[in-house]
């Protein structure tokens, strides 16, 4: 179904103005609507009729999925983009390590999953959930699941082909809400009817996508609402293929039986490969049979990057950092702003030097240097309250502070406002190890 | 269910450039390459053609700079201190061209001679078969006598030279034009930029067949994100029919190996295989945005993005 504009909406609406829905008139609020920023369901007073006619219209284009306890849960779906650039992808895509419910070290993965936690310029990276997969036997199904929700305690997956090896282990930790796995064509019915009635997310799989379509509409029909989609393990170009079908089916055309966040499976190809795709390219779950850091860590900084909000940077925590080892009262002392990549470019650059060096990083809301400058964010009286703010005249014995080259026009109000001696360094930071020397020798 | 695959219709499409020249061709090259070619967004080839596949060139440097990644040095082992035997090496490795960087004649450097590094350049073109990108220092006045020597000593092999800047393109752009070689335009992480270099070219008289485009590509977890947005909106432009960004994108890795992250010891799991999964994670996320060739350091990289390209690319899963 396409979108519908305001005046198609409103035509819908009761025409009353009442407000109920925070809006002020009906106009407003089918003018929210139409640009997805709200939902139907503020409406009180809305006919059964207009809302039949609107739910579709009005409905993200890809539902917003929840799993996990309440208060820990984890979220996925709700993307409206196809391109970052566009405006931005809006719900990081969940890392999850398979265990098998017969692995002889179940309780140690499960004990680890929490480790991975990394602290990368000032956001916390994680293993966001982890799965249990039946190998067979329901007993230790039930056992194992049971076992990793409690050691892990993450937001999990439950693994198994048919409903009978599930139900025991679904119907224990429902209250965990875990996300069912998986109903095929085969099991469909009774998944979705255990899904239904525990009221759980389900995975429906299906290799080929217009199977996919028809049995998400079926399991739909059964009464659960929430859904993953999940075309199995396939080799990276079939990935990058099927996963913007399903995104573009949902956004662009609202095709409903696809408005639904992708798991996707590693199992067929490089793991490290499949999840760096799935993290650019539009999965909201990517599975992983192992978890070794050295793979996992620089995933969770490409979906760092990836899920960055392009009109705000990546900004660092504005201080003072050390560079190339621990400094002393004598160490030079440099400016720049808390851009995240001015930050990383000019801390490599003071590296090549070798000289321990401290950088303070003034908060300049994101921007770069001359940006910043240019827009005001980086100013003398702002650069001298901050050096005060930190109390640098105990720790810099020089009182003298290197700035950009590019911002040289600052350095005799800075020597004004703060009363420390400005030395104006070079135009680009790459000029920085020659300066350095020079300064130093 | 009726179900149809979504395409989008597009009336642009990327030039196909042929890199290296064999015999026939006034070269010695054994082998050449050719990129782009595609008319759809990376590997859709659903919605057009998915083009050539992407190439996969190593890294060469004349001299090796104090913080070249102990990782690679490893995997190369003594070969890497002799850039003609490391060029073989990558060959033998698989690498389907050689980009060779003169960086020993940097005058603010090691400053080593022009002869001796394009003597280099002979000895590299002598040993192995494959198409070659060469650079020179980054030292524009050198750069300038230089890329003219190299120019003259490669003639007739279809070199891919790099790169021209706003600051300093037309003494590469004369290297270029003077034997038949190819050129990169070199822009910092820019759409308007990268336009604004082909225009440059084109107008100095670059045929626009002769251009390939260097958007930068920043190393993961270093600005990585505005590297793969700009070449993603180069690629929607160009299959939108700007002509001028229809020119084939190049993405050098090695600047992954400047990340923080990498030199972290062991806090962050095995550091050897981080160092690795850092460039290829670069590579991956540079090819689903549309870069056609890569320049790779590591061998294991090399082989991770074999794979990809082979499996990305479509029919191409054997």
């Amino acid at each position: 179904m396409m979108a519908l504009n305001a005046m198609q909406i409103f035509m819908q609406l009761p025409k009353t103005n009442c407000g109920k829905c925070g809006f002020p008139t009906c106009l407003a609020f089918a003018m929210q609507l139409a640009n997805q920023k709200t939902s139907l369901d503020s409406c009180p007073d809305i006919s059964d009729a207009g809302r039949g006619a609107l739910e579709g219209a009005a409905a993200p284009p890809i539902k917003k999925v929840k799993f996990g306890p309440a208060g820990a849960e984890v979220e996925i779906g709700d993307e409206t983009e196809m391109f970052r650039h566009d405006k931005k992808f809006f719900h990081p895509t969940l890392l999850c390590q398979v265990i098998s419910d017969d692995d002889g070290d179940l309780e140690g993965k499960a004990s680890k999953a929490k480790d991975y936690e990394f602290d990368r310029i000032g956001q916390v990276m994680n293993l966001d959930t982890v799965a249990v997969r039946a190998s067979g036997d329901v007993g230790k199904f039930k056992e194992s699941a049971e076992k990793v929700n409690s050691l892990a305690g993450k937001p999990m997956i439950l693994m198994a082909d048919d409903a009978g090896t599930i139900e025991g282990a679904a119907r224990s930790l429902a209250s965990a809400r875990p996300l069912l796995y998986r109903a095929t064509q085969d099991n469909w019915e009774a998944m979705a009817g255990l899904a239904a009635e525990l009221k759980l997310p389900l995975v429906v799989y299906c290799e080929d996508l217009n199977g996919l379509a028809e049995l998400s509409d079926k399991v739909k029909g059964k009464g659960v609402g929430d859904i993953v989609l999940d075309f199995g393990p396939t080799k990276l170009g079939d990935a990058l293929r099927n996963l913007t079908i399903l995104r573009r089916s949902a956004i662009k055309k609202k095709f409903r039986p696809f408005g639904f966040p992708v798991l996707l499976e590693t199992s067929a190809t490089d793991p490290g490969l499949m999840g760096a795709l799935g993290v650019a390219k539009y999965a909201s779950i990517v599975l992983f049979e192992s978890v070794p850091v050295s793979t996992i860590y620089p995933i969770m900084t490409l979906r760092q990057n990836i899920y960055t909000d392009p009109q705000k940077p990546l900004q660092m925590e504005a201080k003072v950092y050390d560079i190339s080892g621990p400094t002393n009262e004598n160490s030079p002392l440099m400016l720049t702003t808390n851009f995240s990549l001015t930050y990383f470019i000019v801390r490599g650059d003071i590296e090549k030097s070798k000289i321990p060096s401290k950088l303070l990083v003034v908060d300049t809301e994101g921007l770069s240097v001359m940006t910043a400058f240019a827009a005001e964010k980086l100013t003398a009286e702002g650069v001298a309250a901050f050096i005060k703010k930190l109390g640098l005249e105990e720790s810099v014995a020089q009182k003298s502070i290197i700035i950009p080259g590019q911002i040289a026009r600052m350095s005799g109000s800075l020597e004004e406002e703060s009363g420390w001696k400005v030395i104006v360094g070079p135009r680009d930071s790459s000029g920085l190890p020659k300066f350095l020397k020079t300064q130093t020798s | 269910m009726v179900f149809e695959i979504p395409k989008e219709k597009w009336s642009g499409s990327i030039r196909e450039i042929t890199l290296g020249a064999t015999k026939e061709e006034g070269g010695t090259r054994t082998s050449k390459v050719i990129i782009g070619g595609s008319s759809a967004l990376p590997y859709l080839n659903f919605e057009g053609s998915a083009g050539r596949k992407a190439a996969l060139f190593m890294d060469v440097l004349d001299t090796l700079p104090v913080d070249f990644p102990s990782v690679v040095k490893e995997e190369f082992g003594d070969a890497i201190n002799d850039p003609v035997s490391w060029a073989k090496k990558c060959v033998e490795f698989g690498a389907e061209g050689i980009c060779l960087k003169l960086v020993s004649t940097n005058p603010e450097g090691e400053g080593v001679g022009n002869e001796d590094a394009v003597n280099t350049l002979k000895g590299v073109l002598g040993a192995v078969g494959v198409p070659l990108i060469v650079y020179g220092s980054g030292h524009f006045d050198n750069d300038t006598k230089l890329m003219e020597m190299v120019s003259e000593a490669g003639k007739g092999e279809r070199l891919l030279l790099g790169s021209a800047e706003e600051d300093w393109y037309k003494s590469i752009a004369v290297a270029s034009m003077a034997n038949g070689h190819r050129v990169i335009g070199f822009s910092n992480i820019d759409i308007n930029l990268a336009k604004q270099i082909v225009i440059l070219l084109k107008d100095f008289g670059i045929d626009l067949n002769n251009i390939v485009m260097d958007p930068l590509q920043a190393a993961l977890g270093v600005g990585l994100e505005y590297s793969y947005s700009i070449i993603e909106r180069i690629r929607l432009a160009a299959l939108m029919g700007d002509n001028l960004l229809q020119a084939p994108i190049i993405c050098d890795l090695s600047l992954a190996w400047g990340a923080p992250d990498v030199n972290e010891g062991d806090r962050l799991g095995d550091p050897v295989k981080r160092g690795i999964e850092w460039e290829a994670d670069t590579g991956m996320s540079a090819l689903v945005a549309g870069a056609e060739l890569l320049v790779v350091r590591s061998p294991s990289v090399l082989r991770k993005m074999k794979q990809a390209v082979d499996e990305l690319y479509p029919g191409g899963d054997e």
